[in-house]
């Protein structure tokens, strides 16, 4: 069969960048933008888990004398031992930078640019140049934020929810007065890069799938990661809307969330009229779906690597789809979970109360397909499979705390204490950064063509699994126990003193788990230029990306685009040769259409039946 | 000789799509058609038209619970927005009729249109902060009270877009002076024209939102 001449037709003219700038640092191939993306999350992870160290040095160790970190942070400590409001900022900073600068930063803008377009069977994304600035923003974001913790004040304080008026009065604490600035700029212009980035993943997704390749057919983190950009463009700009008006009230004398009346620090407050419960409900309202903008991409990444290495077909892939879709839907209708205490009519409550716990019911529909791509299962132990089947275990661990929490009587006592904190560092935190996890030792060797140290992997596993749950669970007892979130001691109360050998175990815990990730960065950049060569198929995957060449040329593809004749997860199909069947193997295969059917480069590794004969 | 190779893969629903190969359901878009149903501009501009509207909508709702709160006057209609109004409809009509003059082929027509769009869109900008100076000069401020608040929020939030369109015109209206023929010229005008309409539209919007509703 002669190349379709519609296929050669849709032959994009990439212009290929030459000098080294315009390749790699200001590039428009959306494979360097995902790699900068995730490159820069894991500069990030590093100073947010620096962050978490000191927080638990603090907690684990209270009256510790910080010799060594007052060099770093000259403000943040007097007489050696750590001030209140910089145990505030690190707090405020830690949740910022994980939340936003780490996990949505690599999972949508990392593992997003690079695999949809090579999921798809794309040349690049629609708009290669707005996707530059997408990754270019970041930067200067991060700029801003880190540059907060050397202005007068230091970083901002006011917590990761940043809750008025603590926020939006600029003498309520030091880090109300500039660096609660600079956190609303750089989340404003944080912001408006994610928007770049959705617009993109969403048009990409809608308007560049290569021929045969139908959402039906849409591999699930490709899925993922298309509803991952819906719920940032439909959630982004409510934050943005909030962020600008804290700006006036900070900055322009406005009273959009300053109520009348306050005293601070001996003066009344100019303000009347506002409301902070207002920025509350703007706030969660994008706060929620951010969780599962979060565990969407990671819950995809899970997907594709249990299916691979599974080696069995996804189970129940169009319920994958549909519980992706209304996990999606209903993060929009249970941001007022977060505000039980906060004076809400309890019958409002009780409907978002309602609408919390339904969510326990999609949530429950993938894990137990996951479950059953694994039952009786030939399953490959690799790396990115272990933490896969880690992602599950936090999954479910920190999911059966969200239904304590969603309850209004229970939240009640719960509310903002270690409880919480135990809660969605499991369910959100680390179930999120094992996907992370997960998908870089899988698609490794798509990114350098080399492939990670599995022995080094699986110790960084165990070390990180164990680790996890020696730091976190705890904290439910903590929680339990009346121990507040972002308290600076467990010595400031006399109930809470009792805690102090819990904390101990905590923070070794903690200092575990951080060291663990030192063998993952080891390892990952060792293996980026000595790691053994990997070919483009390493785990025998099925879809497109495996395909092409690894690392993939510019344009990805070579002269032709791939054409698809089924589904992604064709694995231990009876009467196929191989145990996979990749998305460009013809149903139908002519003994001429081996290379030659549109596939181009893209080369068969099953020959039908007939040829053997 | 030719063989099956069977696959795990649910048949779809509905029947195939005619011209996909045998075993492809519907097919992408990407690689394969000649036209495609929408131009990825198309998309990315309805896309962007949705986030503009969540924005707003985060400010609606925060202007109605501020409204309901004690301490609420209202700030006089200063009457040169209705100027404003008008000037902003003239100028989407005006953009149709560019439109209709490239389809019928008249390329001329289409490039004067869009630079008296542009004007037009300039002179609503102007009217608009004569309607600042208005307030200013009358007293009320940005912190003067809540209603006044919102007023210059909103009118600044709908400006910048609007002045984010007015690039959108001037580089619709530079493409469409090096393009030659008049289809393409209005496949490129397109995605401009459905954003300033909308521009238009969230103007009324806010415009009955902050005096009349």
């Amino acid at each position: 069969m002669a190349v379709k001449p519609e296929v050669a037709h849709a032959e994009h003219e990439h212009e290929h960048p030459r000098s080294f700038w315009k390749k790699y640092v200001f590039s428009q191939d959306h494979k360097i933008i995902g790699i900068q993306y995730l490159m820069t999350s894991f500069f990030m992870a590093l100073v947010g888990g620096f962050l978490a160290m000191l927080i638990r040095m603090q907690l684990g160790f209270p009256g510790l004398k910080f010799y060594w970190a007052q060099w770093l942070f000259p403000n943040g400590f007097s007489g050696d031992q750590m001030k209140p409001d910089f145990y505030l900022a690190m707090v405020t900073m830690h949740g910022t930078i994980m939340i936003f600068f780490v996990l949505t930063t690599a999972l949508s803008g990392g593992f997003g640019n690079l695999l949809i377009p090579l999921q798809i069977g794309a040349r690049d994304m629609a708009f290669p140049w707005l996707n530059m600035m997408s990754y270019w923003l970041y930067p200067p974001a991060i700029l801003i934020l880190l540059a907060s913790f050397f202005v007068t004040g230091g970083a901002a304080s006011a917590g990761w929810t940043s809750y008025p008026p603590l926020s939006a009065l600029r003498n309520a604490v030091p880090g109300s007065l500039y660096g609660q600035t600079l956190w609303l700029i750089s989340l404003a212009l944080l912001i408006v890069a994610f928007l770049f980035g959705s617009l993109n993943y969403i048009t990409t997704v809608l308007q560049l799938r290569t021929r045969g390749m139908s959402m039906s057919r849409l591999p699930l983190l490709t899925w993922a990661q298309f509803i991952t950009a819906i719920l940032m463009l439909l959630s982004f700009p409510v934050l943005l809307a909030a962020a600008i008006m804290m700006l006036f009230d900070r900055h322009l004398g406005t009273s959009f969330f300053i109520p009348g009346g306050l005293i601070v620090g001996g003066q009344p407050v100019p303000h009347s009229g506002g409301d902070p419960i207002l920025w509350q409900h703007l706030f969660w309202f994008l706060g929620h779906p951010e969780v599962y903008v979060l565990i969407l991409p990671p819950m995809g990444i899970v997907s594709e690597v249990l299916s691979t290495n599974g080696r069995k077909p996804i189970f129940g892939y169009f319920f994958m789809i549909g519980s992706l879709a209304s996990i999606a839907f209903l993060s929009f209708l249970v941001w007022g979970h977060h505000m039980f205490t906060s004076g809400m009519d309890p019958l409002l409550g009780t409907a978002f109360m309602t609408t919390t716990l339904v969510i326990a019911v999609p949530s429950a529909i993938k894990t137990f397909n996951w479950l059953a791509t694994l039952w009786r299962a030939k399953i490959r132990y690799t790396t990115a499979t272990m933490f896969a089947v880690g992602f599950i275990s936090l999954f479910v661990t920190g999911g059966l705390t969200g239904i304590f929490l969603a309850s209004p009587a229970i939240d009640i006592h719960f509310q903002d204490t270690f409880f919480v904190v135990a809660h969605f560092h499991f369910v959100m935190a680390s179930a999120a950064l094992f996907g992370l996890f997960a998908g870089s030792y899988h698609w490794f060797p798509k990114m350098f063509g080399r492939l990670m140290n599995e022995r080094l992997g699986k110790i960084h596993f165990w070390l990180t699994f164990i680790g996890v749950y020696a730091t976190f669970f705890p904290m439910h007892f903590a929680g339990t126990a009346g121990m507040m979130r972002r308290i600076f001691s467990t010595q400031m109360y006399q109930f809470l003193q009792p805690l102090a050998g819990l904390n101990i175990f905590i923070s070794i815990a903690g200092f575990m788990l951080g060291i663990a990730q030192l063998l993952f960065a080891y390892n990952f950049i060792y293996s980026a230029f000595r790691g053994p060569k990997a070919g483009s198929n390493p785990w025998q995957a099925n879809t497109l990306e495996w395909q092409a060449p690894s690392p993939p040329p510019h344009g990805n593809w070579g002269a032709t685009l791939p054409v698809v004749h089924r589904w992604p997860y064709d694995y231990s199909v009876p009467g196929a040769e191989q145990d996979f069947l990749p998305q460009t193997a013809p149903e139908q295969a002519a003994p001429t259409a081996l290379g030659a059917d549109g596939a181009g480069s893209a080369s068969l590794q099953v020959k039908p039946r007939g040829e053997e004969a | 000789m030719a063989a099956r190779i069977p696959t795990l893969e649910k048949p779809p629903a509905p029947p195939r799509g005619p011209g996909g190969p045998a075993g492809d359901r519907g097919p992408g878009h990407g690689g394969e058609d000649a036209v495609a149903p929408a131009t990825p501009a198309k998309v990315f501009v309805w896309l962007f038209v949705g986030t503009v509207i969540v924005l707003f909508a985060a400010f609606t709702s925060t202007y109605l619970a501020r409204r309901g709160q004690p301490g609420w006057t209202e700030v006089p209609l200063p009457p040169v927005l209705w100027l404003s109004t008008v000037i902003l409809a003239v100028s989407s009509a005006v953009l149709e009729w560019a439109r209709r003059q490239g389809r019928a082929g008249r390329l001329d027509g289409l490039r004067r249109g869009l630079v008296l769009t542009t004007v037009l869109g300039i002179g609503f900008l102007a009217s608009q902060l004569v309607a600042w100076r208005q307030l200013v000069s009358a007293g009320l401020y940005l912190s003067t009270d809540p209603h006044s608040s919102f007023f210059y929020l909103l009118t600044g939030a709908h400006g910048l877009h609007l002045l984010g369109g007015l690039g959108a015109l001037l580089y619709t209206g530079w493409k469409v002076h090096q393009i030659r023929q008049s289809a393409p010229a209005v496949a490129f005008t397109d995605p401009t024209a459905t954003y300033w309409h909308f521009l238009g539209i969230l103007w009324v919007y806010l415009f009955g939102l902050l005096f009349w509703l």
